[in-house]
């Protein structure tokens, strides 16, 4: 009897095995978030020390427009003014954004509405192959083809916002395509037949009804993209001409944040201010990826189709 | 405007819009294929690379790229599977698995030069490990996991109910539910998510360049000792990696032929994950057709 009732009261082999599940599994994901907690960490406590320890202004690294951290300026502070960089860097982003988002949507409508069937399979490969293309291999094709090609018309170096943007503009555009796709198979059938039902045309039932309705999809595709371009490093940094200086046009070289963490890094002693600067636009980029974040989220609880 | 006649020229606008995107595709992978592919020759795929002369190879690069991709897939995989079991099968609908999913988005969201300089900061530097295919598997990892983990989770939810409830009620564990019955039945898309993930690991390169390093020494392939410097097996030794030495050639390099190598080289990435895409498709396809009954 007792024997019995030890045994009935023990766990069975199955509860162990689930508690043995249920750790590993469990270490895993607490894994993942340590990691995700490691990189905060780190970017931002390396970030801050260009402010803590060489107490540089915050507001002068935000405004300034002299880049050149190994020198003092006439008033005796080192001179890391990031505004360049910053500036470069979003330009590149919303141009390229603005550039390929009609691109997107005229893909996307096509292989949705237009003609689902010759479009679906030959465009959908397309995109796939354009995302799988590495960005060394975009920014390799950006230098023979687009920098000697803008040289050719304007004249210059050929390197500057514009080479950028038109290579980030090919990176981007399968994101926001293939996103943009998904937000338009979203919104119900019913609706589209509804509104030719109507009698109106297509280009009308697109134009009122689907693209109203997508819109909250369509944007999160553009933040998607402009999170790509902006965090983007190699590509751009092959055709950006990398020099720190305020942007005048888009022809001349200037230089993002990832472009200039990317040359910089390497070139600077660990723990002086040269490097803290740089690790201070790291933190920019993160916090950036951060809002990038927040904004989809934003966006996406706002428009939910099924609520 | 008459709306027939907008129709028309918004159908106009939409089909040239398509076109240009199509040509473009069409010049880029022309001209990748066109001017790299005459450069590629057993010659160019077989001897070493050269700093200063021309005539350089990419042996060595070629080598390094896929043995971290597969060092990489080692650490990751296992991570990943557990994370996307829990997301899939246990995690209750509360805060934390909100927090987790966030810091799933956030990781995947990190600009790759990020990760790099964080792995640079912590494992190259702190932890002393220096430049070596290690740093650079583990910068890979952090790159892979969030993909990896919610293809994982995905392909694991995607089974029906049940066959989780046919599991319950044979008495078994939820556990060996899920490592005897799911996770058969979902490895075909998760074998098609770590292929195309493969895919991205093999271009990456901003996250590279700080870890795995740009150079990339002479190592000795009879020598199968990984403690061994020499040996090509040894992951504490520098290693550059095909997409890296694309991008050195072009900035940094002083090679005389820099064109025709990272022609050659683009080339040969761009058809290496041309099959990693085409295999992806057909082994989920072949793999669902054999692992059950549907055809």
């Amino acid at each position: 009897m007792d024997q019995i009732k030890a045994k009935l009261m023990k766990p069975s082999r199955e509860t162990k095995q689930e508690t043995v599940g249920k750790i590993i599994s469990y270490t895993c994901i607490v894994a993942i978030m340590l990691l995700v907690l490691l990189v905060l960490y780190f970017i931002i406590s390396f970030g801050m020390s260009t402010f803590t320890t060489n107490h540089v202004n915050l507001w002068s690294f935000l405004s300034g427009t002299n880049w050149n951290p190994s020198q003092l300026d006439a008033h005796g502070n080192p001179e890391v003014g990031a505004l360049p960089m910053i500036v470069t860097s979003f330009a590149v982003t919303v141009l390229s954004a603005l550039v390929a988002t009609p691109f997107a949507i005229a893909v996307a409508l096509f292989m949705t509405i237009i003609a689902p069937k010759h479009g679906k399979g030959f465009l959908q490969s397309i995109i796939e192959l354009l995302v799988g293309i590495p960005s060394v291999v975009y920014g390799y094709i950006g230098l023979t083809l687009v920098v000697p090609f803008i040289r050719g018309i304007y004249g210059g170096t050929g390197f500057g916002i514009l080479s950028g943007t038109i290579v980030l503009f090919v990176m981007v555009l399968p994101t926001i395509t293939s996103m943009t796709v998904d937000s338009l198979k979203a919104v119900p059938r019913y609706y589209l037949e509804a509104s030719l039902a109507l009698g109106a045309t297509r280009w009308q039932t697109i134009y009122k009804v689907i693209l109203r309705a997508a819109t909250p999809g369509i944007l999160t595709a553009i933040i998607f993209g402009m999170a790509r371009a902006f965090g983007e490093a190699l590509a751009v940094q092959m055709v950006i001409g990398n020099a720190t200086l305020m942007p005048k046009s888009l022809l001349t070289p200037a230089a993002t944040l990832t472009s200039q963490l990317t040359t910089g890094i390497g070139n600077t002693v660990m723990g002086s201010l040269p490097n803290n600067a740089l690790w201070s636009l790291a933190l920019i980029l993160l916090l950036m990826s951060l809002v990038f974040n927040i904004a989809v989220k934003f966006v996406g609880s706002k428009g939910d189709l099924n609520k | 405007m008459n709306p027939k006649i907008a129709n028309k020229i918004a159908d106009a606008v939409i089909y040239i819009l398509v076109a240009v995107v199509v040509i473009i595709l069409a010049l880029l992978i022309g001209f990748i294929l066109i001017t790299g592919v005459p450069h590629i020759s057993w010659h160019f795929l077989t001897s070493v690379s050269q700093a200063f002369a021309a005539g350089g190879g990419i042996r060595d690069q070629l080598f390094n790229s896929i043995y971290l991709l597969i060092l990489t897939l080692i650490i990751s995989f296992p991570i990943a599977l557990g994370s996307g079991i829990y997301l899939a099968e246990y995690a209750p609908k509360n805060w934390f698995t909100n927090l987790i999913q966030t810091a799933i988005e956030v990781l995947s969201s990190l600009p790759s030069i990020i990760v790099g300089l964080f792995c640079y900061l912590l494992f190259v530097i702190k932890l002393q490990l220096g430049f070596s295919i290690l740093s650079g598997a583990i910068a890979l990892t952090f790159f892979n996991l969030p993909l990896l983990t919610r293809n994982i989770q995905e392909s694991l939810e995607s089974v029906p109910d049940l066959q989780r409830e046919a599991g319950a009620s044979l008495g078994l564990s939820r556990w060996k539910t899920i490592t005897g019955i799911i996770f058969p039945i979902a490895i075909p898309g998760i074998i098609t998510g770590i292929i195309l993930s493969a895919g991205r690991v093999f271009g990456e390169a901003a996250a590279l360049i700080y870890t795995a390093g740009e150079s990339a020494p002479v190592i000795n392939y009879g020598d199968f000792n990984p403690f061994n410097t020499a040996s090509f097996l040894n992951p504490m030794r520098p290693a550059e990696t095909l997409a890296v030495h694309i991008w050195k050639v072009n900035t940094e390099g002083v090679t005389p032929d820099a064109s025709a190598i990272s022609s050659g080289s683009s080339a040969v990435l761009i058809i290496v994950i041309l099959i990693f895409n085409l295999g992806a498709h057909y082994i989920g396809k072949r793999l669902y057709a054999k692992m059950t009954a549907s055809k």
